[in-house]
């Protein structure tokens, strides 16, 4: 009865056919805002096998010297479980919360996530005008530009910035910044 | 604990720190002096609340303090200078960590102005002890130094309970700031639960009245919550009648003499107790975290009971084994209300539970703990058993290294008592039990402290003889002495054809003439019939002890789970044949540690 319950790593002891499958989750995770902090979140990750697929980190709360951590990860269900509570056991962490569990609670598919992305491309001619074009049907905006090159600013979905960027490739991609997800549960309701 | 006069005074860093100590109960440190301590040292030395206990090596300042904690309940402090004297705590730190053990390690560091330069003794202390400690901090504001210091003492005692780090500049140690006392308001994203779910403990209490088959499994969180913990947890096994096995961290909670004792689980249990977890149909975990050393093969593990769950640690629950009633609480309020509970609505109808008793009988008479006995040599158990007999009735605590004498001495040494058994469970640590030994001893000056050791683990550590004998710690180095890494040597046999890869130590220094050149006092003794006598000796002196207990060079340590096995397919000692233990373990077992 304990075969679907078991964790992948940890102890040799451990090695076992997974039989949950592995999924995506978005967690919440409210800091105090000090030193090393972020350093305890990560090296937790690192240090028990679990995957970062994408980490966004900054002060929410002034006054309070909190900061919202959101991470996006993959594991099964009980690993997801075993993170949160990993995570809770840090001392400078207030609150984990798993949004897309939350999700679920609410009845919707997902929570909002949200990515901002720097992309710049450098061309002239046809594919100039391309890229402008397509940059306006993604409704991304040109916050830097001279004869040469565009900066674009885009926001969305981290699906939409992919095809966004795979479309600008062969239009004179030259380099990219993505911020990592920023999210939240949709509701009147915090975290 | 504080004082009007201690409120608010203006003071330097250094005196803080001293400051801190008293006002936090602390009569003990353990340390070592070095530059970026320097101004902490002369603070000590200018009073005589404190006592400074001086070791040879850093490690050995975290296990004395490791020792004075498990054998007292609170917390263990050691000072270390930065750089060498900090990596030198690392491994009493993990060790603190895993077993669960509350201490606070006061690092220096070099001055702020200097951090980040590769200065000398410089290291980056917070971050090579942050997975190794519960919480640490680098005070660079000496106005935060006092709060921090008390912050650190009440991370390291509450909730589950363990190591932490508090890295001082020297120059913090020099500057003068506001001392605060120690203040009851902690930090709002430090709240441990302690108290169990009520409805949690109802249903667990419904499952143990229905139980047929039921088994309690105790660790070493009864004894880290106190002794009302190892109280109730008497109570609760008089009063369901339930049997009651443990892990090695929590021996001596539930007595070994009481008659619900199946002896210790695990790879080198009982196998009754083993037995009695593989075929439970309720088994009831209290402060135990089902480790792979208790579980065997997991897909195997307890295959038809429910099982209940108590941790305070919530990530403990369904980390290796799923629960049916998880409790996330202090065992000692759990056990309060559980006990209160069952008292008011279960009826234990204590004939219901003879069928389990009889089979537990009858697994218990395989006598799983047998050994040949040999008149010319001593058997390793005997020695064991011997030491038990004759310090039994003595006010008694025990350490121990890492290996087989570890087995043995948690298979054959019978503990009535919690905080008596000091053992470095989750890490393995050899060279924690000489140092342990040190620290039990300053902490009960009267007591008779004996570190049950290996011949190779005692070397590790040696070096805290000169510790022991500086301050007149009499304590009694028992080593059993077989010339090999024994469990080492029984890992080899079971996994790689015997071929025995430098686990044999050709040059043995002369433990007789090592405790006289120390100060202390060495004993020999190679038969059986003089054993007796030589252990009273080394309880009559009042000096370290090294004895060199000459055992039986092959003996090995059954019974076993062998890797990758499942509680019922223990390995027994007159099951082992050469050819039983060469292929015990499969090919999967053998990627196993």
């Amino acid at each position: 009865m304990n075969a679907q319950h078991l964790q992948p790593t940890g102890s040799a002891y451990f090695i076992a056919k997974e039989t949950e499958k592995p999924e995506t989750h978005t967690l919440s995770v409210l800091v105090d805002n000090e030193p090393g902090v972020l350093a305890r979140v990560i090296g937790l990750f690192s240090g028990r096998g679990y995957n970062i697929e994408s980490l966004t980190v900054s002060e929410t709360e002034h006054e309070k010297h909190l900061s919202r951590i959101t991470i996006v990860t993959r594991g099964t269900p009980h690993v997801m479980e075993q993170i949160k509570h990993q995570l809770e056991r840090i001392v400078p962490v207030h609150r984990v919360v798993d949004l897309t569990v939350r999700s679920h609670e609410l009845g919707q598919e997902r929570p909002l996530e949200r990515e901002l992305a720097l992309v710049k491309v450098a061309g002239t001619g046809d594919a100039r005008v391309e890229a402008l074009r397509l940059a306006d049907a993604f409704r991304a905006s040109v916050i830097d530009a001279n004869t040469e090159h565009f900066i674009f600013e885009i926001t969305g979905k981290g699906s939409k910035l992919d095809q966004f960027i795979a479309i600008m490739k062969p239009l004179g991609l030259v380099e990219i910044c993505r911020t990592g997800v920023a999210a939240m549960n949709r509701g009147p309701q915090g975290m | 604990m504080s004082n009007g006069q201690n409120e608010r005074r203006e003071m330097t860093g250094a005196e803080m720190v001293v400051q801190a100590l008293k006002d936090n109960g602390v009569k003990h440190v353990f340390g070592y002096p070095g530059g970026a301590v320097l101004p902490i040292y002369d603070e000590i030395f200018q009073q005589d609340e404190v006592e400074h206990i001086l070791v040879r090596h850093e490690q050995g300042a975290g296990h004395a303090a490791e020792g004075y904690a498990r054998s007292t309940g609170k917390a263990g402090v050691l000072l270390v200078t930065s750089g060498p004297g900090a990596t030198n705590a690392v491994t009493p730190l993990q060790d603190a960590l895993m077993d669960s053990i509350p201490l606070v390690c006061l690092t220096g560091q070099v001055p702020t102005s200097l951090i980040g330069s590769d200065a000398f003794q410089e290291c980056d202390t917070v971050g090579i002890t942050r997975p190794c400690t519960k919480h640490n901090w680098l005070v660079k504001d000496v106005n935060e130094l006092a709060a921090t210091i008390h912050e650190a003492f009440h991370v390291a005692t509450t909730g589950r309970p363990g190591p932490v780090v508090v890295d001082i500049p020297k120059d913090v140690q020099f500057a003068k700031g506001i001392y605060v006392p120690p203040q009851t308001a902690p930090r709002t994203s430090y709240q441990p639960k302690v108290q169990g779910d009520l409805e949690k403990i109802k249903a667990a209490v419904e499952l143990m009245a229905g139980a047929k088959k039921p088994i309690i499994y105790s660790g070493g969180g009864v004894i880290n919550s106190g002794p009302e913990a190892s109280h109730l947890l008497r109570e609760l096994v008089d009063l369901t009648g339930f049997p009651i096995t443990s892990t090695l961290m929590g021996l001596g909670a539930y007595p070994a003499s009481g008659k619900n004792w199946v002896g210790m689980l695990g790879m080198h249990g009982t196998y009754e107790a083993n037995m009695a977890m593989h075929d439970c149909d309720v088994m009831i975990c209290i402060g135990a975290r089902f480790d792979d050393r208790i579980t065997g093969r997991l897909t195997a593990f307890s295959p038809n009971s429910k099982k209940i769950h108590i941790d305070i640690d919530p990530s403990s629950i369904n980390k290796n084994v799923h629960t049916d009633v998880p409790i996330i609480g202090d065992v000692g309020r759990v056990l309060e209300d559980l006990v209160r509970l069952w008292r008011a609505t279960a009826k234990t109808d204590k004939k219901a539970l003879y069928p389990w008793w009889e089979q537990i009988a009858k697994w218990r008479a395989r006598d799983s703990l047998a050994y040949k006995m040999n008149n010319d040599v001593i058997m390793p158990q005997y020695a064991i058993q011997r030491l038990y007999a004759l310090t039994k009735d003595m006010d008694t605590y025990i350490t121990t290294e890492v290996g087989q004498h570890q087995m043995w001495a948690a298979q054959h040494y019978h503990f009535d008592k919690p905080n008596r058994w000091m053992t470095s469970g989750g890490l393995g640590t050899m060279g924690y039990g000489l140092p342990a030994a040190l620290g039990v001893q300053i902490a009960h000056p009267d007591a008779l402290v004996i570190d049950i050791a290996g011949d190779a683990s005692v070397q590790m550590t040696m070096q805290e003889m000169s510790s022991a004998v500086q301050y007149e710690a009499p304590i009694k180095i028992f080593i059993l002495n077989n010339q090999y890494m024994g469990m080492v040597r029984q890992w080899q046999q079971l996994l790689h054809g015997n071929r025995l890869s430098h686990s044999y130590t050709e040059a043995m220094p002369d433990f007789v003439k090592l405790a006289e050149a120390y100060g202390g006092h060495g004993i020999r003794c190679d038969k059986p019939d003089e054993l007796d006598d030589a252990i009273r000796e080394m309880i009559s002196v009042k000096k370290p002890v090294l004895f060199d207990c000459r055992v039986a060079t092959l003996a090995n340590c059954f019974p076993m789970i062998p890797s990758g096995k499942a509680h019922n397919e223990m390995l027994l000692p007159d099951e082992a044949t050469d050819e039983a233990v060469a292929n015990a373990i499969d090919a999967k077992g053998r990627e196993l540690v």
